[in-house]
């Protein structure tokens, strides 16, 4: 009892003297998230908005796949990715195994399942009516996507915040694919596996605080822009 | 409504673009880092190194976790401008992982599978870098009565007899194979057995598991010592010669993986074994005592 106490409160003398180590760390987590979720958005919303605009019935064994891919266990999207990309893979010649750009891979493929997923539900939920309502008022198919998509916008927003806060708390994908490099392609969650693993319990304390913090940010925003979706 | 829609597509372009900002100056700063390294991320490397290479070094977690490495390693940047990538898992993902080609040198502790990987062209230039040895630790009412007895495999009898519970790294790992070695010489089969926990962990979780479960477990001695003010685990077992424990560095061998970093693996090896680092791994301590002992250490 007193270590977690102790651990508390060197977690947040590491935290407001801003330790470089941590640092460090915490900004690797949130460039290969935030880079993950960026690229999984860009593929997730058109398809998720293309198959939401198509019949339900149309889509029932895609939407399963997509369904179970939403929830696909990291660590087997790490090792899915670790053996394509490791040397004796079919794209090892790139040499990206145990690399940040290996952990955004695995990322993207981890939250554009999300994306996808929820972009569908949310657009079929109220897409079809305002895709006929565009199409009487006569607008071209791209403008018909466009205004279905701003409609959506709150079901999108939450997807891709969803998927964001997916990946900053997974740590098997990242584990396999980046082999927590110390300073290349450690972050916050493998960190907290080896801190925990060598008993320095104060640094894993701080950043399980730190990831607890950013879900917190993360779920406040979700959470007034859900309200905000249906006052609008 | 439709300036509504306006201001939150804005601001979710906005989210997406920062982010992208984000990560294009991380990376660029990374970029930059190859050439003129940051004085925080590298805080113990003293002065301005110039970092012109990177090598992956493929190692079990004993070496790793109680600090060698972050000892060693900084000061064969210095000297070389190499940076050593450390992958630290257990010795048989670490001989995998090397095999595979994803790594260029390897710090491992299994002699015979090291030779035999040798000999086969999977691996070259090996050599003993140093040793220490495996203890058995336990709780300090020690129930298996292992107390002043001489050899591992008696007190590996002595625990299967009362059915103490073991706790095994079950990781394929140098540890986890010298300790079925044992099993297999006091004519035991743990596995299935209720008191036997196979956890597939790192040698720290495995202390760990066997602090918090009351239980025995075979240990390298460094990792223990690393970590021995935050178990109560005391020495069960020590100094039996069955409990050697050997390391060994060698690099992954350039006719099997061509794009592998043999010239700076060799580097690396010609530094732990010169007389300085030699030196420098005997001369490493972690709570007043030494973890390694540098060469071969069987006669």
């Amino acid at each position: 009892m007193s270590r977690l106490f102790e651990g508390i409160i060197e977690a947040f003398r590491l935290i407001i003297t801003l330790n470089p180590a941590l640092l460090q760390i915490v900004s690797l987590s949130l460039r290969v998230s935030g880079m993950a979720v960026v690229i999984a958005a860009l593929i997730g919303i058109p398809l998720g908005a293309l198959l939401g605009l198509k019949p339900e019935k149309k889509t029932r064994l895609l939407n399963k796949i997509i369904f179970t891919f939403m929830g696909m266990p990291p660590v087997v999207a790490g090792l899915i990715i670790y053996l394509i990309l490791s040397r004796q893979g079919p794209l090892g010649v790139l040499g990206l195994l145990y690399t940040p750009t290996a952990m955004i891979i695995a990322q993207v493929f981890l939250a554009s399942p999300i994306v996808i997923g929820l972009t569908m539900i949310g657009i079929r939920a109220r897409g079809c009516d305002v895709e006929e309502m565009a199409r009487s008022l006569g607008a071209g198919s791209v403008l018909i996507a466009w205004t279905v998509i701003m409609e959506s916008r709150f079901a999108i927003l939450g997807a891709i915040i969803t998927g964001f806060s997916r990946v900053v708390a997974e740590v098997g994908a990242v584990m396999i694919v980046g082999g927590n490099i110390a300073g290349h392609t450690r972050v916050m969650t493998t960190a907290i596996v080896l801190e925990t693993r060598k008993g320095n319990f104060e640094l894993a304390i701080g950043l399980g605080l730190i990831l607890l913090i950013i879900s917190f940010i993360i779920n406040s925003g979700l959470y007034s822009i859900q309200k905000g979706g249906k006052n609008g | 409504m439709l300036s509504n829609s306006k201001i939150f597509f804005k601001l979710l372009l906005f989210l997406l673009l920062a982010a992208a900002l984000l990560f294009a100056a991380g990376c660029s700063r990374e970029a930059a880092s190859d050439s003129e390294p940051e004085n925080g991320v590298d805080d113990e490397t003293p002065g301005v190194v110039k970092i012109t290479d990177r090598i992956i070094l493929a190692t079990t977690t004993s070496t790793y976790d109680c600090g060698l490495l972050d000892f060693l390693n900084p000061l064969f940047t210095e000297k070389t401008g190499i940076e050593v990538q450390v992958i630290s898992q257990g010795t048989g993902a670490a001989l995998e992982t090397g095999a595979r080609g994803d790594a260029d040198v390897l710090l491992v502790h299994d002699r015979k599978s090291e030779l035999k990987l040798v000999e086969e062209g999977t691996f070259i230039d090996r050599y003993d870098v140093m040793y220490n040895d495996f203890i058995v630790v336990g709780p300090a009412e020690d129930p298996a009565g292992v107390d002043g007895v001489a050899s591992a495999v008696e007190a590996f009898n002595l625990i299967a007899a009362g059915e103490d519970i073991f706790v095994s790294r079950g990781d394929d790992s140098g540890t986890n194979r010298m300790e079925l070695r044992l099993w297999e010489s006091a004519g035991i089969d743990p596995e299935g057995q209720d008191w036997y926990l196979s956890i597939g962990q790192g040698m720290g979780d495995t202390l760990r598991v066997a602090d918090e479960s009351m239980g025995y477990t075979l240990t390298d001695r460094g990792t223990y010592i690393a970590i021995f003010d935050s178990v109560e685990l005391v020495i069960a077992l020590e100094g039996d010669p069955a409990l050697f424990n050997q390391y060994g560095v060698m690099a992954v061998n350039p006719k099997e993986h061509p794009h592998v970093k043999y010239n700076y693996a060799l580097l690396y090896i010609e530094f732990l074994m010169s007389d300085e680092g030699q030196n420098l791994i005997n001369s490493f301590q972690v709570n007043g005592e030494r973890l390694f002992f540098p060469g071969y250490g069987l006669k």
